[in-house]
């Protein structure tokens, strides 16, 4: 027998099932509702004779009013549950374990903060809340854990996290959801859910190459960005220590919250927004640096707090 | 009863030639114009549908590459929805009826109601240049930065095909609402008027005000792609979302273009069904344009995983679910419509049933991707796949089949195999839910649409789909062979051969080209009934 119902495996997905459980009632009880009255009257009020007329009723304003209110009420309440399970869903907790992924025509790259990489295959531990930071290279594709009932569109050109809290060890379906070209269903990939002590030695397995953020660093030297950007507060550019997190205040007098999409855009686009005090006189590095070193650059920057990784594992 | 003949002079036989009918201003004919372009373009459409059902037949993508298929997914939502579910009835029973139901000669406009089809023409036409010379890939939503930058194939040639077509669907649209405006016979008020006009009108103004956004969205993808403009590509500072917004915009209200002209056809086959009134008539007719104002504000429901604000979400929601109330409103009132009428189970009915009974499942279903949280997992699933269908296939054509059913008479001046009907009626309806009742469980189960190749363990399900979907194909094929019969060897109609009142079933069937011998002049309210009725067929 196959399945009829999807595995269930985040903390979320039991209560979009209960959601959905209860519309399934709703749906079933007024489609019922409504087939049962069409058959029974269908049948009671079969034209006996080929010139027989119906009564003529023309309305009942409280028949109206009733069949009104009674299903805006229900739908309120669906709209409330469904709201509440949503903002579940929008709000990661503090303490989150992050990998970022970037999606490409046809394939998901993993990159861990402890430099691991992986493609197509997604290892967490169970039990701890995971938060996805995504971006795509080209088009948009779209994350979907159908066993963790999350879905994100991964979009181009920004970050869109996603977040969930495994359950259940075990391999579980990831499928692009958005459609993005000729493979797009070759798009796919598993995420493997493991005990915390398994994960942690398929952690300390892999990756010769060292932190993200110890990769940012080097990048850092390599596109020469600690020419201006100095530690000592001495360069030509703003001291990037303890930014990140920080409100901003710009030339235009507006401020803004440095996350990864500021980051980005201040390495894209420098000119997009000036930051007050300082000359326009950053150079674009657009073209120069791919998603994957984007990602390590920001996680450098991340990483140049008072106090190192606090959101890092 | 008397024996019917024929009238000697009616809009067939006003004119033989091949001119008669290109050149003809009788909106009747051009009708029938129409009827001949929407049922080409739904079997193209149909086709597409049945090497899909075949392919997702196994789990590995091995009829067709993964190339052709997402091809034929494309150009059968491009077909059908462009130049099937969108033109099909107002283009046809609407042409045909609204003069007729208003006791007018003519459209306010026959020359550009003529313009109109060609313009569908050649926008299908166009269209069929783009399938037929490589396809397009890019789905019918055309999503960037996909369609502009990544695409290889022939996007704006297709793309030129439906801004094209547009255009018939804002003229036509422009003359439903000046005739019913202009051209009512006298004493037809508004309210006299059958509830058909009401969602005629209705479709017709969100025809007029969301087309031209449509137009304006897919030349900006046409110039996005020719000389590498930045609305939408990241790459080039545009936004991507951009684009999902100014096109739900103009689809989602489509999608009551295809829904809400089906919903005044049942009305009036309800109507005629029971011969009595359509319970709360006012409700019914206010129904429509509540659904045409607050369709204008719900496109970002289909966007609730696509990088929507959580605020800008939650007020989608809430309008979507409020949008699904109107709808509720008229599903109760045709059922209590049914109480103590004198009901029918004649094939007009037999689909009007249909349409209620998967209208409603289809709206229930609506109500969980309303439900953010639920959405979030259901949507780009076979879960959509299987709601849009019942809205679409469930609610529009068995609306359409329904209508053209009821109007064949009046049409053809003839009559069709009732048994015939009412069977192919009873496979479309157990063929429509098998291929499509199967999709919401596997579609929960986190299929998603678009796939070439899927998990062996969705395959039962995607069988069911698959036979269920040669069901619905044969189901199909049946009325097209015995509605051509009938018109030569169906026994002739009458002017009234359901005992229905309405204007359309005073004149002579088929009517004379200026549709009454007389202008009427109109005393009483729609559907009222006499005390007992006389139907006339030979
Ligand atoms: C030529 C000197 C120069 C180089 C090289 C340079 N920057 Fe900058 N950067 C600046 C200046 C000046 C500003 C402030 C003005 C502005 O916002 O453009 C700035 C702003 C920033 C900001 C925003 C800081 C804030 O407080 O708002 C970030 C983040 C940043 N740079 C990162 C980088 C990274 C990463 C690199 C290397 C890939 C780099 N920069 C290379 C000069 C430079
Ligand atoms: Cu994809
Ligand atoms: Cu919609």
């Amino acid at each position: 027998m196959p399945p009829l119902f999807p595995e269930r495996a985040s903390t979320i997905a039991a209560r979009v099932d209960a959601l959905y459980f209860f519309l399934l009632a709703i749906a079933i009880f007024f489609g019922l509702l409504i087939a049962g009255l069409i058959v029974y009257y269908a049948v009671k009020f079969h034209r006996r004779s080929p010139s027989a007329v119906g009564a003529r009723i023309h309305g009942g304003m409280v028949l109206e009013v009733t069949w009104t209110v009674v299903p805006l009420l229900i739908t309120m309440v669906i709209f409330v549950w469904g709201a509440s399970v949503y903002f579940a869903m929008a709000h990661p907790p503090d303490e989150t374990l992050n990998i970022y992924v970037v999606g490409k025509q046809w394939m998901w790259k993993f990159q861990h903060l402890d430099g691991q990489r992986e493609i197509n295959e997604l290892h967490v531990p169970v039990g701890r809340a995971v938060k996805l930071i995504t971006t795509s290279e080209d088009v948009i594709h779209d994350f979907f854990v159908p066993a963790f009932r999350v879905k994100a569109d991964v979009l181009p050109g920004r970050y869109v996290t996603i977040w969930f809290q495994p359950t259940r060890p075990g391999r579980y379906h990831l499928f692009c959801a958005e459609y993005c070209g000729t493979r797009h269903s070759g798009m796919i990939g598993e995420v493997v859910v493991m005990e915390p002590n398994e994960y942690e030695t398929w952690l300390s397995g892999g990756a010769a190459e060292g932190s993200l953020a110890s990769a940012g660093a080097k990048l850092f030297q390599d596109l020469a960005c600690n020419t201006c950007h100095r530690p000592d507060a001495q360069g030509r550019g703003p001291m990037l220590e303890g930014l990140f997190g920080k409100t901003v205040t710009l030339q235009s007098g507006e401020t803004v919250t440095v996350d990864e999409a500021y980051v980005r855009e201040s390495i894209l686009t420098p000119s997009a927004k000036i930051t007050a005090g300082f000359q326009p006189i950053m150079p674009t590095f657009q073209g120069l640096v791919t998603e994957e070193q984007l990602l390590a650059l920001i996680e450098y920057v991340k990483s140049l707090q008072a106090q190192p990784q606090v959101t890092a594992k | 009863m008397s024996t019917v003949l024929l009238p000697p002079r009616h809009y067939l036989n006003d004119g033989y030639g091949v001119r008669s009918w290109l050149l003809t201003r009788d909106h009747k004919r051009i009708a029938l114009l129409y009827l001949a372009g929407v049922t080409f373009f739904f079997f193209i459409g149909g086709a597409m549908a049945v090497l899909i059902r075949l392919e997702l037949a196994t789990p590995p993508g091995d009829l067709v590459t993964d190339e052709t298929y997402n091809k034929l997914f494309t150009m059968h939502g491009v077909m059908m929805v462009f130049f099937f579910l969108i033109p099909v009835i107002p283009s046809v029973l609407g042409n045909f009826l609204v003069p007729i139901m208003i006791g007018a000669k003519d459209l306010a406009f026959p020359k550009i109601n003529l313009l109109s089809w060609y313009i569908y023409v050649v926008g299908g036409l166009f269209t069929l240049y783009a399938l037929i010379s490589g396809g397009l890939d890019t789905g019918w939503t055309f999503y960037t930065p996909f369609s502009t930058v990544a695409s290889t194939t022939n996007v704006i040639p297709a793309a030129l095909g439906i801004f094209i077509t547009g255009f018939s669907s804002i003229l036509t649209g422009l003359n439903f609402i000046v005739t019913i405006h202009r051209m009512r016979a006298p004493g037809m008020t508004w309210f006299r008027m059958p509830l058909f006009l009401w969602s005629t009108y209705a479709t017709s103004l969100i025809n007029v005000l969301g087309t031209p956004v449509i137009a304006i969205t897919i030349l900006l993808v046409a110039a996005e792609r020719v000389f590498h403009f930045g609305f939408f590509n990241p790459a080039v500072g545009g936004d991507p979302v951009l684009f999902q917004h100014l096109f739900w915009f103009y689809s989602h209200p489509a999608v009551y273009i295809m829904v809400l002209p089906a919903m005044g056809v049942v009305s009036e086959l309800v109507a005629a069904g029971c011969r009595k009134p359509v319970f709360g008539y006012s409700f019914v007719a206010f129904a429509s344009l509540a659904i045409a104002v607050l369709g204008f504000l719900v496109w970002g429901h289909h966007m609730f995983v696509a990088g929507e604000s959580v605020y800008s979400a939650l007020i989608f929601s809430i309008l979507s679910f409020l949008v699904a109330i109107p709808s509720a409103v008229k599903v109760f009132n045709w059922t209590a419509t049914m109480y103590q009428g004198a009901v029918s189970w004649e094939t007009p009915m037999l689909y009007a049933y249909g349409f209620i009974g998967l209208f409603t499942i289809g709206g229930l279903t609506g109500l969980f991707l309303a439900a953010i949280g639920v959405d979030v997992h259901v949507t780009d699933t076979y879960f959509i796949i299987a709601h849009f269908h019942y809205i679409m296939v469930g609610g529009t054509i068995m609306g359409y089949l329904g209508g053209l059913h009821y109007w064949w008479p009046k049409m053809s001046g003839r009559l069709y195999n009732e048994g015939l009907a009412k069977l192919s009626a009873g496979i479309i309806f157990i063929g429509f839910n098998l291929t499509f009742f199967p999709q919401f469980v596997v579609g929960y189960l986190g299929m998603p649409r678009r796939y070439h190749a899927y998990p062996p363990e969705f395959q039962v399900l995607n069988v069911l789909s698959s036979a269920g979907a040669s069901i619905l194909g044969v189901g199909y094929l049946i009325p097209m062979v015995y509605l051509m019969w009938s018109l030569r060897y169906g026994r002739l109609a009458g002017s009234n051969p359901w005992g229905a009142v309405g204007l359309e079933w005073t004149t002579s069937s088929p009517p004379p080209t200026e549709n009454f011998t007389e202008t009427p002049r109109v005393t009483w309210d729609a559907y009222e009934y006499p005390a007992s009725v006389e139907t006339d067929v030979a």
